[in-house]
C-alpha cells in the first residue's frame, strides 16, 4: 500500500526538495571525498582535482599485517558482543514484558540509559569497575563494555516486538501441550526472529566502529576504529587509512540497510496478524 | 451431587492481593454438559477458567478432573484445551500447522497428523483452507480455525473463553448453533465462559451465575430464567420486577421480596376482572414503548414502585397501545410465576 499513497500525495514543494537534497549532501559528501581520496597518486595530501588516477592503494592497504589484526579483533568483538546482547537482551525484553514486578518501569528506564549516556561517561565508569576490580584489561573487557549498549539496542526492537504481538499465543502453546522450551522454540522465537536479526545487525555495526567506550576498556589491543584513529599521526598513510575507512563503510552499511529493510516489511505486514 | 463430575471446584478461592477474584467456590460440572459461566467482566467467571486450564492456581481449594486432583498441574500436562477470545493463532503458521500444533508437540508422524487436520476442517466446515495463513481468514474462519485446534487433541473438557464475542450478531447466532451441534457430535464437556444471557440461555444446559467472585446460582437455563435464586440473578438474566414490602404484602399476603418477569404480568384495562386464584395489584400506566413486535408498559404501582410489563402485539395496534397511556390498570399473574427471592 505504501506505493498507492505516494502516488496520491501531492508533491513536494521545490524548496523542501532542495532542503532535503542539502541535508543528504550536507550528511555524505565527508563520505564520498574519502572515497575519492583512496584513488591518488599524492601520499600526504589532499589537492583537488586528483593529480592522477590509482588503484594501488587498495593492494597496499591488504598488506598490512597490522590492518588485518585491527580488523579481525573489530570482528570478533563485534560478534561476541551481538551474542550477548542477543541472548540479554531477550531476556530483559521477555522479563519486562511478561510479568509485572516493583520497579519493572526503572528497570526499563535503567537498561536504555547506557545508550543515552555520553560514550565518555560510560567508558570512564566501565575503566574505573574493572579497574576497581582488579580485572586485566583484555579482549574480554572490550566485548563487556560493547555489550553494556548491544543489549540496550536487541532489547528495544525485541520489547517493540513482543508488544505487538498476542500474548494468549504463548498461552494458546502451552494449553496445547508445550512446554516452555518448546513454546519458545516454535513461538517465540519465530515472532521474533527478525526483530532480533534487525537488532543484532544494529548492535554489531555500532560495536565495530565504537571508538570511545573501546580506549577505555581495552588494553593492548587495538580494533579497526582506534587503528584508524591511531593512524592520524602518520600523514604519510593516508591512502590507505581511506581505503579502511571505505571499507568500514561498506561493512557498517550493509547490515544497517538489512535491518531497516527487515524492520520496515515486519511492521508491514504486522497489522494484519491481530 | 452429580455422579463422576467432570470438573469439581472444592471451596476454591484466587486472590489477587487484596482483590477476591474468586472466593470459596464449590461447583460440580457434569461429564458431557454444555455449561456456561455467566456473571459481568470482573465477576471471576474468566479466572474461573483459567484456573481450570492451569493459567491460573488457586490461592486456596482444590479443582479435580474427573477425580484427578490437578490443582498445581502446568497447562501442558492437563487434558483440557482452551479457545481463546482473540482466537490466539499462532500467525507465522499455515491453518494446517495451527491445528496440527498439538499433535505436532506429542510427536505424532507428519503423514498421520494430516489426515487428522483434514478430518477437524470438515469438522468446523472450512475444507481446503489448509494452506492459508490467519492474516487471509475472516472473524469467523479464525474461530473455527481455534475450535479444530483446540478439538483435535481429544480434550476430556473443552474451555471456551468468550469465543463468539468478536464476531458480528448474525454471525454469532449461527456460531451458536454450530458450536451445540458440534459439542453434540464430538460428546466431551464444554465450558463456555459469557456475559451475554441470552448466549448462555441459548446453548447451555447448565449454567452458573457469577458476580463478585462468587457463585449466585447454578441451574438449568429454564431455572435461572423462571426462578432466579437472588435479586443479582434475577437483574442480570433479562429484565425483572422486584416487589417488596407493603406492595408485595397486598400481591401475595406476604411482605418477603419476589420476583416477576414482564411477560409474566396481564395488564388488565378497566371492566377486565382477573380471573380466578390470580395476583393483582391496582396501577397507571406511565409510559408506553411500541417497539413493533411486542409493547412494553411502564406502570407505577400505588404506593411508588414502577413495573415494567410487555405484552405481544396479539390483537393491537400501534393505536391501540399508544392511547393506554395515563389510563387506570389491573396487572395480574399467575403465583407460579413469581420467584421468592434468597437475598
Amino acid at each position: 500500500m505504501p506505493s498507492r499513497s505516494s502516488d496520491t500525495r501531492p508533491k513536494a514543494s521545490w524548496a523542501l526538495t532542495l532542503a532535503a537534497l542539502g541535508t543528504l549532501l550536507f550528511l555524505h559528501v565527508p563520505m564520498w571525498i574519502i572515497f575519492l581520496y583512496t584513488l591518488t597518486p599524492e601520499e600526504a595530501t589532499y589537492t583537488f582535482p586528483l593529480p592522477g588516477f590509482t588503484t594501488k592503494w587498495y593492494g597496499v592497504a591488504l598488506q598490512r599485517p597490522d590492518l588485518w589484526r585491527s580488523l579481525t579483533l573489530s570482528f570478533q568483538v563485534a560478534a561476541i558482543a551481538t551474542v550477548v546482547a542477543l541472548i540479554l537482551g531477550t531476556f530483559a525484553a521477555a522479563a519486562v514484558y511478561r510479568s509485572n514486578f516493583f520497579g519493572r518501569e526503572s528497570i526499563s528506564f535503567l537498561l536504555v540509559l547506557p545508550i543515552a549516556l555520553p560514550g565518555i561517561v560510560t567508558g570512564i565508569a566501565l575503566r574505573t569497575a574493572i579497574g576497581g576490580l582488579d580485572i586485566p584489561f583484555s579482549f574480554w573487557t572490550i566485548v563487556i563494555g560493547h555489550a553494556t549498549f548491544c543489549v540496550v539496542v536487541v532489547y528495544n526492537n525485541v520489547l517493540a516486538r513482543f508488544r505487538r504481538t498476542s500474548a494468549t499465543m504463548i498461552e494458546a502453546s502451552m494449553d496445547l501441550g508445550a512446554n516452555s522450551f518448546q513454546t519458545f522454540r516454535h513461538v517465540v522465537l519465530p515472532n521474533i526472529a527478525t526483530a532480533l536479526l534487525a537488532g543484532g545487525m544494529l548492535a554489531f555495526a555500532l560495536s565495530f566502529d565504537e571508538v570511545i567506550v573501546t580506549t577505555f576498556t581495552a588494553g593492548q589491543q587495538t580494533t579497526l576504529p582506534i587503528w584508524i584513529f591511531s593512524q592520524l599521526s602518520r600523514p604519510r598513510d593516508r591512502p590507505v587509512t581511506n581505503v579502511v575507512a571505505t571499507i568500514v563503510i561498506l561493512i557498517t552499511f550493509l547490515p544497517i540497510f538489512f535491518a531497516q529493510k527487515i524492520s520496515a516489511e515486519a511492521s508491514d505486514t504486522e497489522g494484519e496478524t491481530k | 451431587m452429580i455422579k463422576n463430575p467432570a470438573i469439581r471446584f472444592d471451596n476454591v478461592s484466587r486472590h489477587f492481593g487484596e482483590i477476591k477474584a474468586v472466593h470459596q467456590v464449590d461447583l460440580e460440572i457434569g461429564d458431557g454438559e454444555f455449561f456456561s459461566m455467566l456473571g459481568p467482566s470482573g465477576s471471576g467467571k474468566t479466572t474461573c477458567l483459567r484456573m481450570i486450564a492451569g493459567f491460573d492456581r488457586p490461592s486456596e481449594g482444590k479443582i479435580f478432573l474427573y477425580d484427578q486432583d490437578v490443582s498445581s498441574l502446568p497447562p501442558y500436562e492437563r487434558p483440557v484445551n482452551t479457545v481463546f477470545q482473540d482466537y490466539a493463532l499462532f500467525p507465522h503458521m499455515t491453518i494446517e500447522d495451527n491445528i496440527a500444533y498439538g499433535l505436532m508437540i506429542k510427536g505424532m508422524p507428519k503423514i498421520k497428523r494430516m489426515k487428522r487436520v483434514d478430518e477437524m476442517l470438515n469438522l468446523v466446515r472450512l475444507p481446503g483452507f489448509g494452506y492459508r495463513k490467519p492474516s487471509q481468514l475472516s472473524g469467523g474462519q479464525r474461530q473455527r480455525v481455534a475450535l479444530a485446534r483446540a478439538l483435535i487433541n481429544q480434550p476430556k473438557v473443552l474451555l471456551l473463553d468468550e469465543p463468539l464475542g468478536a464476531l458480528d450478531l448474525k454471525l454469532r447466532q449461527q456460531m451458536q448453533v454450530e458450536l451445540k451441534n458440534i459439542q453434540r457430535e464430538v460428546g466431551i464437556t464444554f465450558i463456555f465462559v459469557t456475559h451475554d444471557q441470552e448466549e448462555a440461555i441459548t446453548m447451555s444446559d447448565r449454567i452458573a451465575v457469577f458476580s463478585e467472585g462468587k457463585i449466585e446460582q447454578v441451574g438449568s437455563p429454564s431455572d435461572i430464567y423462571e426462578r432466579p435464586a437472588t435479586e443479582f440473578v434475577a437483574g442480570f438474566v433479562g429484565t425483572s420486577n422486584l416487589v417488596s414490602g407493603e406492595i408485595a404484602k397486598r400481591a401475595t399476603g406476604s411482605a418477603k421480596t419476589f420476583s416477576i418477569r414482564p411477560e409474566k404480568i396481564h395488564l388488565g384495562f378497566d371492566g377486565d376482572t382477573p380471573a380466578v386464584g390470580m395476583a393483582a395489584l391496582d396501577g397507571t400506566v406511565r409510559e408506553v414503548v411500541y417497539l413493533g413486535l411486542y409493547t412494553r408498559y411502564l406502570v407505577e404501582i400505588e404506593g411508588g414502585v414502577d413495573l415494567v410489563v410487555i405484552e405481544q402485539n396479539l390483537k393491537t395496534t400501534s393505536m391501540d397501545v399508544l392511547s393506554a397511556k395515563g389510563q387506570k390498570v389491573k396487572l395480574s399473574w399467575h403465583p407460579d410465576h413469581i420467584s421468592h427471592l434468597g437475598s
